[in-house]
């Protein structure tokens, strides 16, 4: 289906990249927006507490992050599309009910504009430390999608892209930025509405006693309902069977494990979006995503001068993590550099996918600025040797 | 003739549960199902449109109440069921939601949900079972506990000054404030349905027995002791001060309709509000 021009805003814009969140879940059709305020992603809630009024939909200013997180899953269910904005203590503060919008299986969105951490950290000053809480932040085994963009426009694009994601699969789908590319102004191309392709769940629209909220279909996604439509459903954040109802036992918890992990990763080649660049022939790979990816640009420039073949990969979805790529890869080259703005978190990821084909050079940096691309040359060249 | 015809079989009730799913995981002689019967006779003598009420539960005894009643129905996160039904019903507004859980839930860990739905007027009814302890997990001291009272993580009797929930309700902007007693079956209904035909955030305490736990922790017998109780000790005072609704160990148990007066509820307020600032560009909700 086509965007409701009502909340695009069609145009070229110079924006920062907190502005083209908002921007992006307006035109994906969000219209529930629960937020608390937090540096540096407070703009994103400023621009669409601002916005929304003119559209038609709910900003909500909540008590707490677990306010913001609880009130996005109830809206969800209330069928309207749901987003919030966040920062590093924010996001743990959501952890627990991020667990249970996987297990209701509710789509919705949140982007965090991550900084320096751990605890309070760096509230202003940027970081790509929150990678893996995002993937493995809240108890027990599931499993959710992550984009990582690199600008203002992809702050856009991807916040459309991962509302399209978590309405597809019935997931949460984090935009995972950072405090350089939230505050970076750029030329933003919003386009018409009727160029902006949406994706909505399922909707289910049969007999009312033959619901079943957690029957997998045969994309293994379950239909959905909204409460008020008179299907009379039940969901629960205990282990359930397709009814929704609560099984406690060892079979019904492997059922319903194993499926909301499962409808992930068998769909992960679908899902995943990575850019390459001269990986054909390259000695050595530079794996990067977000505002690190356009540091490294600098970094493989001056390589490619100095007659060293560099490939660069940058992950545009994070989660999933493109395993069987990194694999092939790491048959064909001399080895992996992996900068990113944390002291050592998706290298571990870069290093499980070669398993053992090649070595994994890492550039960590503890957050606070970005790398200073002779760092990343450095590491190329020794990767190259 | 056939079992199911014979009319005492069957209960009024069971129009309202998921009859699928009993028998239900309460103790005997305990007070929550005493309140969902009030609920489900309060839906029925409201003639309410069930398709367009849902109930949003928390953890604990009280939490399971979301999974029995035949109603869209969510059992959350422990003390996040406010801010759920927040999100449902400003997403769905057309919706009745009702939170039904535990003093525990809605007073311990989800203290700050309360007192911020009801400031802003939020337009759900919330019903909370106070048994006084922390039941689901083995009868722990809770922020309802009376000073005195003997609990597995208060051995030596409780000396925490207890919230008193209807002052709570009250200083923190709640439309309507009711407390009763598990024995009070038919007020409690009453107060349900006054509160389903009401708009604007609506609290009901209902003390209920935990026998299993806190009666037995503290001798005070089984079930049929603990309404005595509460018949003995319960005073009517409708319009009662709020300030005055203290509960001591075993002592008096005032009960009453404390608060009901009319106020905009959040949307109301949000439609107003910017539809006088920013004149015909605002983009009404959900009316």
């Amino acid at each position: 289906m086509k965007a409701d021009p009502k909340g695009v805003l069609t145009g070229a814009h110079y924006l920062d990249g907190d502005y083209a969140l908002a921007e992006g879940a307006l035109a994906a059709g969000c219209r529930f927006f629960a937020g608390y305020p937090i540096t540096p992603s407070t703009e994103t809630a400023e621009r669409f507490s601002a916005r929304i009024p003119y559209v038609g939909g709910i900003f909500i200013q909540m008590e707490d992050e677990l306010g913001s997180i609880a009130a996005l899953i109830g809206a969800s269910w209330g069928g309207k599309k749901a987003m919030t904005v966040t920062s590093g203590p924010g996001f743990s503060l959501m952890m627990e009910n991020i667990g249970l919008a996987c297990m209701m299986e509710t789509p919705l969105v949140i982007a965090n504009v991550q900084r320096g951490g751990p605890s309070t950290g760096l509230p202003t000053l940027t970081g790509q430390q929150d990678m893996m809480q995002a993937k493995w932040g809240s108890h027990g085994d599931y499993e959710i999608i992550a984009l990582s963009p690199d600008s203002p426009q992809e702050c856009f694009d991807l916040t459309i892209e991962a509302f399209n994601l978590s309405e597809t699969y019935r997931v949460p789908a984090f935009v995972m930025t950072d405090e350089c590319v939230g505050h970076m102004h750029e030329r933003v191309i919003i386009p018409p509405a009727e160029e902006i392709e949406l994706v909505e769940r399922k909707w289910y629209t049969g007999p009312k006693d033959k619901y079943l909220p957690y029957k997998p279909d045969k994309d293994m996604i379950p239909f959905m309902v909204k409460a008020g439509d008179g299907y009379l459903f039940h969901t629960t954040g205990l282990t359930h069977d397709e009814r929704g109802y609560p099984v406690i036992d060892a079979e019904c918890q492997d059922f319903c494990v194993r499926h909301l992990c499962d409808k992930i990763r068998k769909n992960a080649d679908k899902i995943i979006r990575i850019e390459e660049e001269e990986t054909d022939g390259a000695e050595v790979i530079v794996v990067s995503y977000g505002i690190t990816s356009r540091v490294a640009i600098r970094a493989v420039q001056k390589a490619r001068k100095a007659g060293i073949k560099v490939g660069t990969l940058r992950l545009i979805t994070v989660w999933p993590f493109p395993e069987k790529r990194i694999y092939q890869l790491a048959k064909k080259v001399r080895a992996f550099v992996v900068p990113e703005i944390n002291y050592r978190q998706i290298v571990f990821e870069v290093e499980r996918c070669t398993a053992g084909e090649a070595p994994v050079i890492h550039v960590p940096h503890c957050g606070g600025w970005v790398h200073d691309p002779e760092e990343i040359f450095k590491a190329i060249k020794e990767a190259a040797k | 003739m056939k079992k199911e015809d014979l009319l005492e079989d069957r209960s009024p009730i069971e129009d309202f549960l998921r009859m699928d799913r009993i028998p239900h995981i309460w103790c005997p002689g305990c007070g929550i199902g005493i309140v969902v019967t009030s609920f489900a006779e309060a839906l029925r003598k409201s003639e309410i449109d069930l398709d367009k009420v849902a109930v949003v539960s928390g953890i604990g005894c009280t939490g399971r109440v979301a999974g029995y009643v035949k109603l869209d129905s969510f059992h959350t996160t422990h003390g996040r069921a406010i801010p759920f039904a927040t999100g449902l019903k400003l997403a769905n507004p057309e919706l009745k939601v009702v939170v039904f859980s535990g003093d525990g839930d809605i007073f311990g860990i989800g203290g700050n949900h309360f007192i911020h739905a009801a400031r802003r007027n939020m337009d759900i009814i919330v019903i909370c079972v106070n048994n006084f302890n922390y039941a689901m997990t083995g009868g722990q001291v809770a922020a309802t506990t009376p000073i005195m009272a003997n609990a597995s993580t208060a051995p030596y009797g409780n000396f925490e000054y207890p919230f008193s929930l209807p002052y709570l309700a009250d200083a923190s902007g709640a439309t309507y404030v009711a407390r009763w007693t598990a024995l009070h079956l038919r007020r409690v209904t009453k107060s349900i349905q006054e509160a389903l035909a009401k708009r604007g955030f609506s609290f009901i305490e209902v003390i209920t027995p935990c026998v299993t736990l806190y009666a037995r922790r503290n001798r005070l017998g089984d079930g049929l002791n603990l309404l005595k109780y509460y018949y003995e000790k319960s005073e009517i005072q409708h319009g009662a001060d709020t300030r005055t609704l203290d509960i001591s160990y075993q002592g008096k148990l005032i009960v009453g309709k404390f608060v009901d007066i009319e106020k905009p509820p959040f949307l109301d307020c949000m439609n107003e509000h910017l539809a006088k600032v920013l004149g015909e560009k605002y983009q009404a909700y959900g009316v």
